[in-house]
Formats: structure tokens, C-alpha cells, sequence
């Protein structure tokens, strides 16, 4: 089935935002009640004409675009997956595709029933038990009361709050709260469903319930576009993936192609931890970095998981006695995974390159920081944290259970072999057997 | 096939009203959650539903009647008289000040989930003709009480429901598109609906009226429809006065039309405002 569900042209959605314009410095009290007047019966006069008050000349208003020139198709039964920043313009074009809000430019064509599940819970009242908000809740995300009837066990079943059917929602625990919220929404059987980031909350246990539904539902042949910061669950839910940046559609392609790009651009160094590469004759600093085998064009790419030089190149602006070099390697929540240091260097001026010969990294994929400094007998040189961000792209190796990966990416080699008691110590010999190495 | 449906800034008419249809149970579950919230963890629950009128109305007749001494129309039972004209009043102030708060009350709801949003203050018309409906039981009861048998005109009561179903609404959605914008209706709503107590006919005969500014005191919509009702009531006790009629009906026709015209020109920019 290759029909086009959903086919986004040119949406655009503009908000107008306020601002306080300057006072000026003498204000007479005269002109402030004409002001104030004027401003009143101004915008009781638009308001009766239905259109937004003018503000021009009241206040400044910006336009501030959510989205811009967004357009894209989704054929059925596709998975997409929306990443980007906070900001970037992903819950308004659900909304937009919810019918929720409209847009300011542009037209969405949609084929099909759409459910969204913009939040958990919504519309869940504290007051009522948990067999009415079911219905409630049901009622509100469009299933009759014969459909939430019928699917009323499956649901309880799902949310296994079965004891607690007839207590107040209020005195729910959060975990039960979601966990009921969420299987009401799983269980609506629409065309399309859109689900905003609601797996956020909920344990692992929880979050992988809901994926594995959202991935029957998905394999059932409906459509599904699903936003999430967690790019581990894009990855295994989704087949596509759109990338929005500042309300503008960058990239939309296989998932793999998408998430690496933006995975690299969100390591490359935002505007202030960007060192501007002042090649200045008078100071003693690092220039640049780059790996030996990387591939062409991605420098800071590592994608072999055996020896490669990591070679940092500096400017000495002066004759450096003594020098004390440092290293360290940061994973991207700042935690230390590897330092050393060199010590009793003498550099002359002018370029250098400092090499660092590593038989491997074996650590998990992702993105790491370098930091290098240098010190000579007067003090502290250069301290310069490395950009761009050093991308480890090596096979991984892993556990079939998500939360079994670790922080290193070892390429073990399995064997099995024949024992005897009292035999440690023994050298490992040609195995007899050998078994499947985890992959 | 399913239709194609087309989102684009200032679409959505036809689509807006078999939406309606289609989501015509939430009528039903508004109401039904507002219903339930409102007894929930009270001992006495639905019984308060009964005691609200009554006591409303031993209170008014008596302030009405022996306090400041109104006329009764004709002779008519006190009491009577005044519940007949309580009962749509009542529903009246209620489902005006509820349905102007309803789209602020639900904004989670709008600003998350889409349905067609007039549901919402007509859920909260319907809360309220529940409410009536109630206290309807009650006029029953007081007019068994008062051996009061009334006469073929209370088989016009239903038309005059349909009339005051009419009026509530009307202002109703006037009343809750501009309050998501302009939150000072939140004030101005007990005030019109003080004001209205007083001036409507609900304590006193709209006979008290001069002739000459009858017309004028009937373009408010509340005089028809009490003054319906109690001549459906009052076994023709009270006689109609029919220009005043009409132009209640009138009123109540441009304000419900022209409710339903600003409610949905605005209604695309609440998930946005609200």
C-alpha cells in the first residue's frame, strides 16, 4: 500500500509576540489616560470585528515563526520519527496536524482518522474513579461508548491497575496514573496515530510496553509519527525520520542517514564553546585536532576499532622549557573516561603537532570531547576543550536487552572449550566448540 | 477510502459540522463528568440536587412575597408563580455563567486534544437543563402540593423549554469565545446575572411594566420565556402579552446566530490564546 496519508505543503505558523515598547522620560498624566482610552476602545473595536487588535504602534510585535515552509508526505503505514532541539517546531506541526491549531500558511491533506496523544491523561478529571475516566478519556480521544465498552478489559489488563478501578484517580501514584493513561490512548484504533513525547515519564518497564504496542500498531499498517528526544526509541520503532531545526524541516530520509546527521551537527560546537581559531603570532595555543584515520571529510569521525593517531596541532608564539602537556577524554556527560600526560617538552616556535598513538578506543559509540592543555615553567599555556567533538562510529557490539549496553564496545571473541577440574591456569587451547558471539 | 480532509488557515466548514456528529457522544460525557464531579465525595450527593431549588424557593418567596409584598398575578398560589419563573431563570443563570467559564475550565483539554469546541459550553447548557429538569420534579410536587391542576396550555411548556434552551445558549458562546480572549467577562458575568434576577419577571409579574415600555422591556430574552412559562403554568391566569413574545423570540434567534457566527471565526485561534 503506497497511498499518501499525509502531505504537508509549504506550512508555515506564525506567532506574534509582545513587546513592551520604551516609556519615553516626561509622560504627562494627560497623555497616559488618552492612551489608555485610545488602547481600550481600539481593541474593543477589532475585538468586535473578530480580527486581532493593531498593534502597531502600541507595543512592538515580532513575528515569531514556529514553523516555516515545512512539507513533506507520509505514505501508509510508514513510522516517522520527529527529532530536534527544544524549540524547533515539533509539537506545533503535530498540533497542526491534530487540528488543534491552525496554520498561517500552507495546507496539510490527510487521509485517514487521526488520534493524537499530545499528553497522558488528558482530560482524565482527579475526581472521578478509574473506570470513569476510562470511559472519559476514551469518549474525549474519539471512541464510542460501545467501542470503549467492548475494549474496556483489554485496556485494565494493559494498564494492570485491575484493584483499583473504583478508587479516585487523584490517589492514583503517578505510575498508575500514566500507565492508565497511556492504554486508553494505545487502544484507540485510528488511521493515523501521533504521539508527542508522552514516553518520557514511566519506568523502563513501562516505556517498553508501550513501545513494543506502538510498534504492533505500527506493523498492523497504520501510519505512526512519533516525536522523542530518546533517539534509541526512534531507531527502533520508526522507519523514517524528519529532522526539524528552527521550525524548518532539515532533513527527512531513513532513519540511519537522519539520525546521523543529527547526531553530529548536535555534537558540532553551538556559538559560545566555539573557539574562534585565532591564528595569533603572539599566543601560544592549540590550532586544531585530527584523527589519522579518518575517513575524508569527517576528521573527527574514529570509525576503526584498532590503532589511530590523534594529532593536535599547536603554535608556540616562544621557546617552550619543560612543557607540560595533558589529555583527557570526556564522554558527553562530562564524565572522565581517560587522561594522561607528557611532561619535559621543548618546543621551539612555530608549528607543531603533537601525536598521541592509541591501540585502540574500544568505547560505545557516540560523541566524546577532548581536552588538551599545556603548561610551561611560567604557568598555564592553553586549555583549550577540542571541537569538534570527537565521534566514535565503530561497529557496536550488544546485548540483545537495551539496558545491558555499557560504556565500552569490546570486540570479544567467543569460545567454548572442554574442561577439567583443577585445570586453571591451563592455556586455552584450539576450542572444541565454538559458540555464537553476541552481536 | 476514507476522505481526504484539507487543513489550510480559514478552512473547515463542512467538515466542522459532520464533526460534530461524529463526536456527538462527548455531548453526553462533558455533561456526564460535570454531573458526577459535582457530587462526588458528598454524603447526601444527588440530593443537593433537589434541595438547591427548594431552598432557593422558600427563600424567594418569602423575600418576594412577604417581604416586599409584589402582587401575585391572579390567584395563583404565591409560590407558584414564583417557582414558574425560577425554574427557566435558574437555568438561565446557570448555564450562562457556566458556559462562559466552560473553554477556560477545559483549556487542557483544547490546547491538546482536537473536537469540535462547541460541544464544550453546550455540554455545560445541558449540566444545567439536567439541573432543570430536577427542579422541574420539584414544581410537580409543589403544584400536587397545592392541588394546582393546569390546563392544555402547559402542552405549549415544551416550546417555551426549547425557547429558554435557546437563550442560554445564544449568550452562552458569545459569552465563552470572548472570555478566553478577554478574561474580564469573568467579572462581568454574576453582574449581568444579578442585574437580570432584578429585572427579569422572576419576583413580580411583568404586568407591573407600563404599557408603553412594554415592547422595549421584552427585548430581553428572559421576559418571553417566563412570561411563557407562566402562562403555561398559571392556567392562563396570566395573559401573554404576543408582541413581547415575538420579540423575544426574535432576540434569542439573532443572539444564537450570531453566538454560533463569532464562536466559530474565533474558535480556530483558542488553542492559541487560551
Amino acid at each position: 500500500m503506497s497511498d499518501i496519508v499525509i502531505s504537508a505543503e509549504n506550512l508555515g505558523k506564525r506567532y506574534r509576540i509582545q513587546h513592551q515598547q520604551q516609556r519615553q522620560r516626561y509622560v504627562a498624566l494627560r497623555d497616559v489616560l488618552a492612551d489608555k482610552t485610545k488602547s481600550v476602545a481600539r481593541r474593543l473595536w477589532s475585538a468586535a470585528r473578530g480580527r486581532r487588535p493593531d498593534v502597531r504602534g502600541q507595543k512592538s510585535a515580532e513575528d515569531f515563526w514556529a514553523l516555516r515552509q515545512v512539507s513533506f508526505e507520509v505514505k501508509q503505514g510508514e513510522s516517522v520519527g520527529f527529532i530536534g532541539r527544544n524549540g524547533a517546531g515539533k509539537s506545533t506541526l503535530l498540533k497542526i496536524l491534530s487540528r488543534i491549531t491552525e496554520p498561517t500558511e500552507g495546507r496539510v491533506r490527510i487521509r485517514g482518522r487521526v488520534a493524537s496523544l499530545l499528553e497522558v491523561g488528558t482530560g482524565f478529571h482527579p475526581e472521578l474513579t478509574g473506570r470513569e475516566n476510562v470511559f472519559l478519556n476514551g469518549a474525549i480521544l474519539g471512541m464510542t461508548r460501545a467501542e470503549i465498552r467492548r475494549k474496556f478489559d483489554e485496556i485494565v489488563a494493559f494498564a494492570e491497575v485491575e484493584k483499583f478501578l473504583d478508587t479516585p484517580v487523584k490517589r492514583f501514584s503517578s505510575g498508575m496514573y500514566v500507565r492508565l493513561a497511556f492504554a486508553v490512548a494505545a487502544h484507540i484504533e485510528p488511521e493515523i496515530l501521533v504521539v508527542d513525547e508522552v514516553l518520557a515519564v514511566g519506568d523502563a518497564q513501562f516505556q517498553k510496553r508501550c513501545l513494543a504496542k506502538m510498534g504492533a500498531v505500527a506493523k498492523a499498517g497504520r501510519t505512526v509519527l512519533f516525536v522523542s528526544h530518546q533517539l534509541n526509541q526512534i531507531r527502533r520503532l520508526t522507519n523514517k525520520c524528519a529532522w526539524l531545526d528552527t521550525g524548518e524541516l532539515r532533513m527527512f530520509g531513513s532513519v540511519g542517514e537522519t539520525l546521523g546527521a543529527y547526531e553530529s551537527n548536535l555534537n558540532s560546537p553551538s556559538e559560545d564553546s566555539r573557539r574562534a581559531l585565532v591564528d595569533d603570532h603572539h599566543r601560544t595555543n592549540f590550532l586544531s585536532w585530527d584523527l589519522s584515520s579518518s575517513p575524508k571529510g569527517r576528521r573527527n569521525c574514529l570509525q576503526t576499532a584498532g590503532e589511530f593517531a590523534l594529532r593536535l596541532k599547536l603554535r608556540a608564539s616562544k621557546q617552550i622549557r619543560n612543557g607540560h602537556h595533558g589529555i583527557a577524554l570526556y564522554r558527553n556527560d562530562q564524565l572522565l573516561v581517560w587522561a594522561t600526560a607528557a611532561t619535559g617538552l621543548n618546543l621551539d616556535p612555530g608549528l607543531h603537532r603533537l601525536v598521541h598513538t592509541f591501540p585502540g578506543l574500544p568505547l560505545r559509540p557516540g560523541s566524546y570531547s577532548w581536552r588538551v592543555s599545556l603548561y610551561d615553567e611560567s604557568g598555564l599555556l592553553d586549555d583549550y576543550t577540542c571541537t569538534p567533538e570527537l565521534i566514535i562510529d565503530t561497529l557496536p557490539v550488544t546485548h540483545p536487552r537495551d539496558e545491558w549496553a555499557g560504556l565500552l564496545n569490546i570486540p570479544t571473541k567467543f569460545d567454548v572449550e572442554r574442561a577439567e577440574l583443577g585445570d586453571e591456569g591451563a592455556p586455552t587451547g584450539l576450542g572444541q566448540q565454538k559458540g555464537e558471539q553476541n552481536d | 477510502m476514507p476522505q481526504e480532509l484539507i487543513i489550510e488557515a480559514g478552512r473547515g466548514e463542512r467538515q466542522y459540522w459532520r464533526d460534530l456528529w461524529t463526536y456527538r457522544e462527548l455531548f453526553y460525557f462533558l455533561a456526564w463528568r460535570d454531573i458526577l464531579v459535582r457530587y462526588k465525595q458528598t454524603i447526601i450527593g444527588i440530593a443537593w440536587a433537589l434541595i438547591r431549588p427548594l431552598l432557593t424557593m422558600i427563600v424567594f418567596t418569602f423575600v418576594f412575597g412577604r417581604l416586599a409584598k409584589l402582587p401575585p398575578d391572579g390567584s395563583a398560589p404565591y409560590a407558584i408563580m414564583v417557582f414558574a419563573a425560577m425554574l427557566p431563570w435558574q437555568f438561565f443563570s446557570t448555564s450562562l455563567t457556566e458556559s462562559s467559564n466552560s473553554l477556560i475550565s477545559n483549556a487542557n483539554l483544547i490546547s491538546k486534544i482536537y473536537f469540535p469546541r462547541l460541544i464544550v459550553p453546550a455540554g455545560s447548557v445541558i449540566t444545567s437543563f439536567v439541573d432543570f429538569l430536577i427542579s422541574g420534579v420539584l414544581m410537580v410536587v409543589l403544584m400536587v402540593w397545592y392541588h394546582w391542576i393546569p390546563d392544555w396550555r402547559i402542552l405549549c411548556l415544551p416550546l417555551f423549554v426549547a425557547l429558554a434552551f435557546a437563550a442560554a445558549v445564544g449568550p452562552g458562546l458569545w459569552l465563552a469565545a470572548l472570555n478566553v480572549k478577554f478574561r474580564d467577562f469573568r467579572y462581568i458575568v454574576p453582574f449581568i446575572t444579578q442585574l437580570g434576577l432584578y429585572v427579569s419577571p422572576v419576583g413580580f409579574s411583568s404586568r407591573i411594566v407600563p404599557e408603553k415600555w412594554r415592547l422595549l422591556y421584552s427585548l430581553n430574552p428572559m421576559v418571553g420565556v417566563i412570561d411563557g412559562f407562566r402562562w403555561a403554568i398559571l392556567r392562563g391566569e396570566t395573559t401573554l402579552y404576543w408582541p413581547g413574545t415575538v420579540a423575544s423570540i426574535v432576540v434569542t434567534a439573532l443572539l444564537c446566530a450570531s453566538g454560533i457566527w463569532y464562536f466559530r471565526r474565533v474558535e480556530r485561534t483558542f488553542a492559541d490564546i487560551i
